[in-house]
């Protein structure tokens, strides 16, 4: 009940997130993975002796390479990001990091992803996202298709888009931040993080707005006269243990996958914890609120008829 | 009463039977056993295991319409022959269409050299372009080149004619007007007319040997001078071969020229470490998601965890036998799930618990617990399947799509572990369901208090 009531410090609060994710993702942009821009990463590691930054760069500079960038990668090693290699920039690139076999570097990781292909990965990440957010608005207005009163069955389904919305932008402002800081990547893999963070999140939504429909049949049978207010009040709070519970097995999953898990997961696991969190918070926060504040704008405008 | 207790230790039984499965296919710990399961070893990615992704784009544009697949079916058979060459142990060499997102249609190929990570060599043989050439044999009888391994000792057998591919405009499969057999029709230009009927003219009775790539792909005999540029193979061939043989002699006619746009290498040793810190990661949270079942839900807890474990078994049994291509991402996806999965589970027992505050016997509450919680289970999961179904229909990647398909496969079992499984172990039981109150609301309440 406490949620509902205080709806109006929960609309305020998303907002805030809400804005405070689009204002970095404005301001300080998405940092793309090679696969959405193209581009290529040598990831080398030295044994024994190893070049310092500067003689990398210089190295780099020498072999004719321009538009790269290097950082350091644990003790023994270096990432390099380059605009796309051809094959003979590439075999440059290489021995300009042995340095004709003055260092022993062993080359952990080359990907290197040409321009066409990377925006093509990129509208296809974009059509997926849309897709998955528009099948799940149809499958949502099917499953509670029998409620009609007093909210009609397509509103629960903008209402869960507007909920999935937040999940997104969330995690794509954290990113930008993180982008603009610790070098944390929006590719392939962040999206499909996003695309599950929605399954999830409409999974929280579903229970309640399932436990509402409930109520409002009970309701019904029962002849109880009871405002849709204290209807969804209920049914927030009756699921409220579950959908902590259930984000809580996830979260700690997804802690072991980041502390423990290997490195090509990493940020993966970072952005769906960002996201999980997100999407709990709006399914109980948001979404369930907005069906009340969705029923007084109807009972007001018929109130003017 | 007792069949449901048959049918749980039954579910208990092939879950043992599942684990041992997956583990003795995994070390091979009783060879007797493996005679008979056989060999099933977890297939992984070329990020867990090492190698090299390379991508390419082939430029079809001067290929006709109609001859596109047959066109980058020949491609791809020569990259095969060429990556062979190298010993690489399972390569893969596949087609793609792809454009299906991006409007227009693109024809790639994809090669994948596992274990490889020195790739200048691979890349330079990969990407050269293609050659036809027509060779004369010296012998007499095709026979000696039986037995001859040596590739210099079997190019001795024969000489260059200078003709090639480029002289070659097309070949046609056609077939016999009289007896109806299939036969290969090959059609010269202008320069290779007359080239052609030079070297058929001179050598009436001699075997022709046509190379595509270094490989003999066929040796026909020359029966008689051909001025016209327009001759005829025929004889032996079934209609898949005839087919194969055009296939190849156009495409070396006019060879499909490849871009690689894409290349991932990953080192053995990355690929190591990240089985190794997925299988930890995995363990330790699974363990903690049991320890957080077990203190809050108390005895249903424990319902849980069997049935968990199940699933875990299920599941990995299910990549070894389909078998599942596992990646970095795939595996980060199963440990997820693991957290997901007990989704069913707490759903069940929350409303198990309403219900018993409630009142309601024990026997009732489970039963409501159970049919209450199934439509949220239901509506949540088909949306999950239809979130997998997308990732793996738009799924640009190996890495996207091994994820996509882990992710599915884990719904689909969660349900059933989550549902049916543990339904069957909660009435197994043997709890008096006509009790309420009491040591059954400890037993069967929750959180972490006493209460």
């Amino acid at each position: 009940m406490f949620i509902v009531k205080n709806r109006t410090f929960f609309y305020i609060l998303s907002s805030l997130i809400m804005l405070g994710s689009l204002f970095s993702l404005f301001f300080y942009g998405l940092t793309y993975g090679i696969d959405f821009k193209g581009g290529s990463i040598i990831d080398v590691r030295y044994t024994g002796t190893m070049p310092t930054l500067e003689e990398m760069k210089e190295g780099l500079a020498s072999s004719g390479i321009t538009g790269y960038s290097v950082r350091e990668a644990g003790l023994d090693g270096y990432i390099i990001r380059t605009p796309h290699l051809s094959e003979v920039e590439r075999q440059s690139a290489l021995s300009a990091i042995s340095n004709g076999g003055r260092w022993v570097g062993e080359v952990k990781r080359f990907d290197s992803v040409g321009p066409t292909l990377g925006k093509e990965l990129k509208s296809k990440a974009l059509i997926s996202l849309l897709l998955v957010i528009l099948v799940i608005v149809i499958f949502i207005t099917f499953a509670f298709r029998k409620i009609s009163e007093p909210v009609a069955s397509w509103k629960y389904g903008i209402i869960a888009i507007i909920a999935l919305i937040h999940d997104v932008v969330v995690p794509t402002g954290v990113f930008a931040l993180l982008g603009h800081f610790k070098g944390a990547e929006v590719d392939s893999l962040f999206v499909t993080a996003l695309l599950v963070i929605l399954g999830f999140s409409i999974h929280d939504t579903i229970v309640v707005f399932d436990r509402v429909r409930e109520n409002l049949r009970k309701n019904n049978e029962r002849r109880q006269k009871e405002t849709f207010e204290e209807t969804v009040g209920k049914s927030v709070s009756q699921t409220f243990t579950r959908s902590i519970n259930t984000s809580l097995t996830t979260l700690i999953t997804l802690l072991a996958l980041y502390i423990f898990g290997s490195d090509a997961t990493r940020w993966f696991s970072l952005a769906l914890l960002v996201g999980i969190i997100a999407g709990t918070y709006s399914s109980v926060f948001l979404a369930s609120p907005l069906l009340v504040t969705v029923e007084r704008w109807q009972a007001k405008k018929q109130l003017k008829k | 009463m007792l069949k449901t207790r048959l049918l749980a230790l039954g579910m208990l039984l092939l879950g043992v039977l599942l684990a041992f499965f997956v583990y003795q296919s995994e070390v091979n710990r009783f060879p007797v056993v493996g005679k008979y399961v056989g060999q099933h070893p977890f297939v992984l990615g070329l990020d867990l295991k090492g190698g090299t992704h390379l991508l390419y784009k082939a430029d079809v544009s001067k290929v006709g319409s109609g001859d596109v697949d047959a066109a980058m079916e020949s491609l791809r058979e020569v990259i095969e022959r060429r990556v062979n060459v190298f010993g690489v142990s399972e390569p893969l060499v596949q087609v793609e269409h792809s454009g299906l997102a991006s409007g227009s249609r693109d024809e790639r190929l994809i090669v994948e050299l596992p274990g490889v990570t020195d790739i200048t060599e691979a890349i330079e043989a990969i990407g050269k372009t293609p050659i036809l050439e027509f060779k004369m044999f010296k012998g007499a009888s095709p026979a000696v080149l039986a037995g001859v391994k040596d590739t210099t000792q079997f190019m001795a057998h024969f000489s260059d004619t200078g003709l090639t591919g480029q002289f070659l405009s097309r070949a046609t499969l056609e077939f016999d007007q009289t007896v109806n057999t299939p036969q290969v029709s090959l059609k010269f230009n202008k320069e290779g007319q007359d080239m052609f009927a030079k070297l058929t003219k001179e050598n009436k009775g001699r075997y022709l040997a046509i190379f595509l790539d270094g490989a003999l792909i066929e040796m026909p005999v020359i029966r008689e001078e051909i001025p016209n540029g327009t001759a005829q193979i025929s004889g032996g061939f079934t209609p898949e071969s005839a087919k194969a043989l055009v296939r190849n002699l156009n495409y070396g006619a006019l060879p499909v020229p490849i871009e690689l746009i894409s290349t991932e290498t990953i080192g053995a040793s990355l690929g190591k470490e990240a089985v190794d810190s997925s299988m930890k990661a995995g363990l330790i949270g699974f363990a903690i998601v049991a320890l957080f079942l077990l203190f809050w839900y108390r005895l249903p807890g424990v319902v849980a965890i069997l049935a968990l474990s199940l699933y875990a078994a299920i599941m990995l049994a299910v990549f070894k036998l389909i078998p599942v291509t596992l990646t970095a991402a795939g595996l980060a996806g199963f440990i997820l799930s693991i957290g997901m999965a007990v989704d069913a589970n707490i759903l069940i027992f929350e409303r198990t618990k309403e219900e018993l505050k409630a009142g309601k016997r024990l026997g009732d509450a489970i039963h409501e617990g159970f049919s209450r919680a199934w439509s949220s289970i239901r509506d949540s999961n088909i949306s999950s399947i239809l979130t997998a179904i997308i990732l793996y229909w738009l799924g640009s990647s190996a890495v996207i799509k091994g994820f996509a398909l882990v992710f599915l496969f884990g719904v689909v079992a969660s349900m059933f572990t989550a549902v049916t499984a543990s339904r069957l172990f909660m009435y197994s039981l043997g709890f008096n369901l006509e009790r309420r109150g009491g040591i059954i609301n400890f037993l069967f309440g929750s959180g972490f208090s006493g209460k």
